[in-house]
C-alpha cells in the first residue's frame, strides 16, 4: 500500500494488529511516515503508542497487518535488520552504553553500518570512517565538546541527545523517537524541539510525546490513539478542533488550550 | 614521554616468571607451569564472562576435549608432531564450542548457566562411561609431542625447562591476541553486548552470530590450556572436564577481577597459591578457601585488578569510597 498521492512515504502501517493474549493492544493501525515530515503519535496512557513504536522497529512483532519500507513488506525483519534498512529509533527510558565514552557509543552505531567482524586484528579507534561519521553526528545533534565524556554522567537531556546521535550515526531515513522530551526541562526541550526541526528536513519522523506544546509546535501530522486505535489523523488544526479528540483525550488537559 | 607504569609492571611480572626456572627448584616451576596454564584457561573464560557477559558455568568442557585430544590422537609409543597435534586439539575445542554454543546462546541468564554446565556433564559422561576415554581411569599420554620440523629440532617439550618456557610463550601470546582482539571493532562489539545487548539488536547487529564467535574462541583458547595441560600432566582423567573446573575457573576469574585479562592471569595465581597454602595447613583447606572467596568478593569488589587502582587513589589523598 504505497501512498499515491505521497510519493515520499517511506514507511507505512497497513492494519497493524497486536494481542497479549485476551488484550487488543493495537488494533487495525495505519501510520504512513513520510520524508521531510514529522508524524507525532498522542493518546493518553494505555493507548497502544509504545506497542505501535514496538512493532515498527522490530521489537515487537505484529499480530496482523502489514509494514512497509518504501514499498517493500519488513513486517518478517528483526530488530536489527530494520536497523540495517534504515530505520532507526530511540528509546522511552535512556537506553545507552553509560560506561562507555560518548564517542564510543556513536562509534558502535556508526560501526554497525559496515561491519567486518572478521577483521579481529584492526583497531576500531583508528577506523577513520567511524570516528568521522560517529562526530558527524554528535555535532548534528549537539553534542559537540562532550564526545570524551562517560555517557552515564551526562545530564539526562544530553543522554537524550545522545540517543538521537546514535540513530543518526546509523544513517536512518525514518527516525522512531519515543519521548525524547521525557523528563527534560523546558531548556533543554526548546533545543531538542530545534533539533527535530533540523532532522525532519532530511527524514521521515515518527514522534511519540506527551508534551502538548511541543507536539503542536513542530508536529506535521498528529496521530491521536485511543484505546489501541486510530481515533483521528491529520495536521495539527484538524486535531484541535476535532471534538472526538477533545473528549477522549485532550478535553482534560488544561495545557491544550494554549 | 611519560611512562606507562601499567606495561612497566606487566613486564616485571614477565621477567619475574622467566627466572622461575633459574631457581633450580622443580617442585615450584612445575607448580608454576600449571598455574600458567589455569591462568591462559582463566583469560579464555574471561573473554565470555567478563567481556561479552556470558557467564558459562561448563568451560571446562572445551579444556578437556583438546586435552583428551592430545591422549586420543598421539601414536601409543611414538612423539606425535606438536605442529599438528596442537592446531587439532585447539579446533576440535573450538568445533565443540561452536556447535554447544549454536543451542546454549538462544538462552540467557540463569538459563545459559545451567545449559553450558548441562552440556559440560554431557561431555563428562562421553569421556566417563565410554571406552573412547578409557573411562574413569582416563589415558596417558606416554610420549609429549614433538616440536620438530624437517629433522630440526627448536624446542624438547621433554626438558621442563622447555616446556616451562613454551607454556610461558603461549601466555602471552594468548594475552596479546585476546588483548589485540578485544580493541578491534569485533571485540567492541562484544563489549556493547555486555553493557547493553537489546541497544546493539537495535543499532543492527546480529548479537547471536557475535556471540557464537566468542564462544567457539574462548573454547579454541580454553582448548590451547587444556593441550598444555595434557602435555604437562601427560595424562588426562574425566575430571578435567568436570563442574568442579568449570567452577574453579569461574572462580579465577571472579578472585581476578572481571572484565580484564591481567586479572584473569592474577586470579589464577591467588587461586593456585590459596589451594596449596590451604593444603598444607588443614585437611579442611575448601571450607578456608571458601571463606577466603566470600570474603575477596565482599571485601574487594571488582577483584585483584581493581586493587591498583584502589592503592593509586589512596595515595593520591583522595578517599577510596566505590
Amino acid at each position: 500500500m504505497t501512498d499515491s498521492r505521497n510519493p515520499e512515504a517511506l514507511l507505512v502501517a497497513d492494519k497493524i494488529t497486536r494481542r497479549f493474549g485476551g488484550l487488543l493492544a493495537n488494533q487495525d493501525v495505519c501510520l504512513t511516515l513520510a520524508r521531510g515530515q514529522l508524524h507525532a503519535l498522542l493518546g493518553p496512557n494505555g493507548a497502544g503508542k509504545s506497542t505501535c513504536i514496538n512493532m515498527l522497529s522490530g521489537d515487537l512483532p505484529p499480530s496482523s497487518g502489514r509494514i512497509l519500507f518504501q514499498g517493500r513488506d519488513i513486517s518478517g525483519l528483526t530488530a536489527a535488520q530494520r536497523s540495517l534498512v534504515g530505520i532507526g529509533r530511540s528509546y522511552q527510558r535512556t537506553n545507552i552504553f553509560p560506561k562507555f565514552t560518548v564517542l564510543e557509543n556513536v562509534r558502535l552505531a556508526a560501526q554497525s553500518r559496515r561491519q567486518q567482524p572478521w577483521r579481529i586484528f584492526s583497531n576500531a579507534m583508528r577506523q577513520q570512517w567511524m570516528l568521522d561519521k560517529a562526530r558527524a553526528a554528535i555535532d548534528e545533534a549537539g553534542l559537540g565538546g562532550r564526545a570524551e565524556r562517560i555517557a552515564g554522567v551526562l545530564s539526562h537531556g544530553e543522554q537524550r541527545q545522545l540517543e538521537i546521535a546514535m540513530v543518526l550515526a546509523t544513517d536512518a531515513q525514518v527516525l522512531l523517537l519515543d519521548e525524547p522530551l521525557a523528563g527534560m526541562g523546558s531548556e533543554e526541550s526548546a533545543k531538542m524541539v530545534e533539533l527535530l526541526k533540523r532532522l525532519r528536513q532530511t527524514r521521515a519522523i515518527l514522534l511519540v510525546e506527551h508534551d502538548m506544546d511541543a507536539v503542536f509546535a513542530v508536529a506535521d501530522v498528529i496521530t491521536v490513539m485511543v484505546n489501541g486505535q486510530v481515533l483521528e489523523s491529520g495536521p495539527p488544526a484538524q486535531i484541535r478542533a476535532s471534538i472526538a479528540v477533545q473528549e477522549a483525550y485532550l478535553g482534560q488537559e488544561d495545557s491544550f488550550h494554549v | 614521554m611519560k611512562l606507562d607504569t601499567s606495561l612497566v609492571l606487566k613486564l616485571l611480572a614477565l621477567a619475574g616468571l622467566a627466572c622461575v626456572p633459574l631457581a633450580g627448584a622443580d617442585f615450584y616451576t612445575e607448580l608454576i607451569a600449571k598455574t600458567l596454564v589455569m591462568a591462559i584457561f582463566a583469560m579464555s573464560l574471561d573473554l565470555l564472562v567478563g567481556f561479552t557477559g556470558l557467564v558459562s558455568f561448563g568451560h571446562a568442557a572445551y579444556f578437556g576435549i583438546a586435552a583428551y585430544a592430545v591422549a586420543l590422537l598421539s601414536p601409543k609409543y611414538e612423539a606425535a608432531s606438536l605442529w599438528l597435534v596442537l592446531p587439532a586439539s585447539v579446533g576440535l575445542a573450538a568445533l565443540a564450542a561452536l556447535v554447544v554454543g549454536l543451542f546454549v546462546l538462544r538462552t540467557k541468564g540463569i538459563y545459559f548457566i545451567m545449559v553450558t554446565l548441562a552440556f559440560a556433564q554431557m561431555f563428562f559422561y562421553v569421556f566417563h562411561d565410554t571406552p573412547l576415554g578409557g573411562g574413569s581411569d582416563g589415558l596417558y599420554l606416554n610420549v609429549k609431542p614433538t616440536a620438530e620440523i624437517a629433522g630440526f629440532l627448536p624446542f624438547d617439550l621433554d626438558q621442563p625447562t622447555h616446556l616451562y618456557y613454551f607454556i610461558l610463550a603461549m601466555l602471552v601470546l594468548v594475552y596479546a591476541f585476546l588483548a589485540r582482539v578485544l580493541q578491534s571493532p569485533f571485540g567492541r562489539v562484544l563489549v556493547g553486548i555486555k553493557s547493553n545487548e537489546h541497544r546493539m539488536q537495535s543499532l543492527g547487529y546480529v548479537t547471536f552470530r557475535y556471540k557464537l564467535a566468542a564462544f567457539a574462541l574462548a573454547g579454541g583458547l580454553g582448548g590451547v590450556a587444556g593441550f598444555l595441560y595434557s602435555v604437562v600432566f601427560g595424562f588426562v582423567t574425566p575430571e578435567l572436564l568436570s563442574w568442579h573446573q568449570s567452577g574453579n575457573v569461574l572462580l579465577m576469574v571472579i578472585l581476578g577481577g572481571m572484565g580484564n585479562l591481567v586479572g584473569a592471569v592474577a586470579g589464577a595465581f591467588a587461586f593456585v597459591a590459596m589451594q596449596e597454602v590451604f593444603s598444607m595447613w588443614t585437611k579442611h583447606w575448601q571450607l578456608a578457601m571458601g571463606l577466603m572467596i566470600v570474603a575477596a568478593v565482599l571485601f574487594m569488589p571488582g577483584g585483584l585488578s581493581a586493587v591498583p587502582g584502589r592503592i593509586k587513589r589512596a595515595l593520591q589523598g583522595g578517599s577510596a569510597h566505590d
